[in-house]
């Protein structure tokens, strides 16, 4: 048992710091949120040649081998600086389908490229009444000629209105709510029956609502078992929310350390406000869910390559939960501290603060995460 | 960073699980399946059968009586005594004083002390707190004068837990008044059955038991080789000593214990047609605290592999003291509104009126109140945060 980071896992972490500090600083992301594709091709392009991209992958898929905690390292700087390009939709969701269901004719179709950054990737999976039921899908593919014909609307893709293949969740069979009969898709961006409604969001990042009518696939585009999507689902959704702790890691302790910072050269009264004890104890409880966050999302992404699905869905749900909790806590009063000036939008800490509020509202909330981990089966065996 | 089992940690776990089944006496499994709120007469009885093991001390050094695991086997054996809930140890001679000898007894000392640590022949109790020195402790009054070869104590600690039942007690005294508070403090050793001069009072808590109790020290003689480091210099053991104390009464192991216990009781409490366990509701309460405890395990978990590296356990361990006795007290509160109406019963409610696994929660539920303010209130551990690591500025 071993918590330091390995060589390795240092030197990166020092490089994407780096990265973040000389060439992505908050202002970056300032200039982009005004954008319309949100992020930068040639930034994408340079993560990709410094193997960002590829780090969760088979190196026979293109890949870097390394775990999903050393992506979560790279995500958790990476936070730090607001980066808006697209790193959870197209390496961990989309990519991670990819890379775990895909023939190889489809990884070198899809996946390779993206590695490479030269393209980008989305999941559309969640829609309007589905809320955080992965099974709950109207969209359906039907059979036509040797292909599929995509029919329904996905709600909050993210990098959806900018990606250039979609891995989309359709119906092949069963009722709407079924767990079974549920297949993955991968569709082109721009292909004909594909409407893509840009929906820039609260946190300066853009997603869209994606409406397939009759949208047509070849055989050749069903990714993973006919039918079988759903547990593959769940484990990239699960990817997702460990991925949401670790960049809201990120954020997290960036506001955590500028509020602190604040507190000591704010003068009110003719002294440091942080010299008031009412809060001191504030920041030494937001040290306290500082802690648990980075605790709870290391366990979550070590486990995130865990084999038993409950050991998997224990650790990141239990992160998960911490994050928007514990989180919350951070940033609410990360904002009361700063007082006036922290509702401000020329200041940077509103831009952490609403991130991680999407952040916390992706893959699961907080009373969604309670509830699937009292449905395990070791929440009533004796622990 | 790695945190799998090898193959042997597996067959380390499965020989601890398959060796405490053995050994706890029936008696002991009985209590352990309620509220178990152990006498101190059953913790002791414990204590001796892990010594007789060679397993008393996982975390001292082997030279000196431990049985020399790694971070990995310490934790697993923690987790297999929780599991089994079995006694929790008292930890004033084992988990502090015995630590602080390690690091700065005399070699005669660690031979006088230690073995009787390890053996439970005598048993330890830690005098900190006075009427007058709480939260303020640098501004404890217990005064120790050098007289030949002894100092003489005159003056009254409080909140000593377990002193009716201790041989030791290690005190902080006064031996200069003149500087700064802190600086005219010592360490001192002190028999308390067998010295002239020390009476021992306890008090009934509201939980219904006598967990502590006041010390009067009245021309108390203590020789001087009891002293632990250099005179004036018992502020620095305090402070060494609190950092091991805030490591281990964070309860972390008591609320994985309330939990089960709280699991137990919802499982056999009807509600309508069904039971209190299949209420979605209440399911949702327990998680909550369970995932919480868990992100607290793993805080717990990252400081023991960074004190594993050879780091002294620092100011972070306040988080564990805050957030671990704020969470202890709210799965208690849990387990309280899983008794409905039983939360009514006490101590002596009969078996009739009181179902056996609920007897004691309420007891329990009522000393933990103690838990946010003993080894340093929940408020000053979050001075010290304030303070020690984010260096935020004194008024």
């Amino acid at each position: 048992m071993n918590f330091d980071l390995s060589e390795e896992q240092q030197i990166l972490v020092d490089t994407v710091a780096n990265y973040v500090k000389n060439d992505s600083p908050v202002e970056r992301f300032r200039k982009l949120r005004e954008s319309e594709r949100g992020w930068e091709p040639e930034a994408w392009a340079r993560m990709g040649e410094m193997g960002w991209l590829g780090i969760p992958f088979p190196e026979e898929h293109g890949g870097f081998g390394a775990r999903f905690v050393d992506l979560a390292l790279v995500l958790e700087q990476l936070g730090r600086g607001l980066v808006p390009e697209p790193m959870i939709p197209s390496v961990v969701l989309a990519g991670g389908l990819l890379s775990r269901l895909g023939s190889d004719a489809q990884r070198d179709q899809f996946l390779t490229p993206m590695i490479e950054g030269r393209s980008s990737l989305a999941l559309a999976y969640a829609e309007r009444q589905s809320r955080y039921c992965l099974h709950d899908c109207q969209t359906t593919a039907k059979r036509s000629g040797a292909g599929w014909t995509l029919s329904g609307e996905k709600t909050w893709v993210l990098n959806g209105h900018a990606a250039d293949h979609l891995v989309v969740l359709a119906r092949t069979s069963g009722a709407v709510d079924a767990a079974e009969g549920l297949s993955l898709f991968v569709v082109d961006g721009n292909a004909a029956g594909v409407d893509r409604v840009r929906a820039p969001g609260m946190d300066g990042q853009r997603s869209a609502l994606v409406r397939l009518r009759d949208a047509a696939v070849g055989a050749d585009r069903l990714l993973g078992p006919e039918g079988g999507a759903l547990p593959h689902l769940e484990w990239a959704i699960d990817r997702g929310a460990a991925a949401a702790c670790a960049e809201g890691q990120g954020a997290i302790q960036e506001l955590f350390e500028r509020t602190v910072a604040y507190l000591k050269q704010r003068v009110q009264f003719g002294v440091p406000i942080g010299s008031f004890q009412a809060l001191q104890h504030k920041a030494a409880d937001m040290y306290a869910e500082t802690e648990l966050c980075k605790s709870s999302m290391l366990l979550a992404a070590i486990q995130a390559d865990a084999e038993d699905a409950e050991t998997r869905q224990a650790e990141i749900s239990t992160a998960k939960l911490q994050l928007t909790k514990g989180g919350w806590f951070v940033q609410a009063n990360a904002i009361q501290l700063f007082g006036g000036i922290g509702v401000t939008d020329e200041q940077d800490e509103g831009l952490f603060f609403k991130r991680l509020r999407v952040l916390q509202a992706l893959f699961g909330d907080a009373d969604h995460h309670a509830d699937r981990f009292q449905q395990l089966s070791r929440f009533t065996s004796e622990s | 960073m790695d945190l799998s089992y090898t193959p042997e940690q597996i067959e380390f776990r499965r020989e601890v699980r398959a060796w405490i089944e053995s050994a706890m006496p029936a008696h002991l499994k009985s209590k352990a399946r309620g509220a178990g709120h152990y006498e101190h007469a059953e913790v002791m009885e414990w204590h001796k059968i892990l010594y007789a093991k060679g397993w008393i001390a996982p975390h001292w050094p082997k030279e000196v009586g431990g049985p020399g695991w790694n971070i990995a086997q310490r934790h697993i054996f923690g987790e297999e005594l929780v599991r089994a809930n079995a006694p929790q140890l008292s930890p004033f001679g084992l988990g502090m004083v015995g630590p602080l000898l390690i690091q700065y007894g005399t070699d005669e000392q660690k031979k006088r002390f230690l073995p009787k640590i390890l053996s439970g022949e005598e048993v330890w109790c830690q005098g900190y707190s006075e009427p007058n020195a709480g939260s303020d402790l640098a501004s404890l009054q217990l005064r120790a004068e050098k007289d030949g070869d002894d100092y003489v104590l005159n003056g009254q600690k409080t909140w000593t837990t377990n002193a009716q039942y201790a041989h030791w007690i290690f005190v902080l005294a006064r031996t200069d008044a003149s500087g700064k508070k802190q600086e005219g403090i010592t360490f001192i050793l002190a028999d308390v059955r067998n010295t002239p001069g020390i009476t021992v009072k306890p008090f009934l808590t509201t939980g219904g038991t006598d967990a502590f109790s006041e010390t009067w020290f009245q021309n108390a003689r203590v020789p001087q080789s009891n002293r632990v480091g250099p005179e004036n210099g018992g502020w620095t053991m305090a402070k060494a000593l609190l950092g091991h104390e805030r490591t281990l009464i964070g309860g972390i192991a008591e609320s994985r214990r309330w939990l089960n216990l709280c699991k137990r009781i919802a499982a056999g409490t009807p509600v309508g047609r069904g039971r209190l366990i299949e209420d979605a509701a209440f399911r949702r309460r327990i998680a909550r605290l369970e995932m919480r405890l868990r992100s607290l395990e793993m805080v717990q978990l990252r400081a023991l592999a960074a004190a594993q590296l050879g780091r002294a356990p620092g100011p972070e361990s306040s988080i564990l003291k805050i957030v671990g006795t704020e969470l202890e007290q709210e799965i208690t509160e849990l387990v309280m509104d899983a008794l409905g109406h039983d939360a009514l019963g006490w101590l002596d409610t009969p078996p009739e009126a009181l179902p056996e696994i609920e007897r004691g929660v309420a007891s329990q539920f009522n000393y933990l109140r103690a838990a946010t303010i003993y080894g340093g209130s929940n408020e000053i551990q979050r001075n010290i945060i304030a303070k020690q690591i984010l260096r935020l500025p004194t008024a």
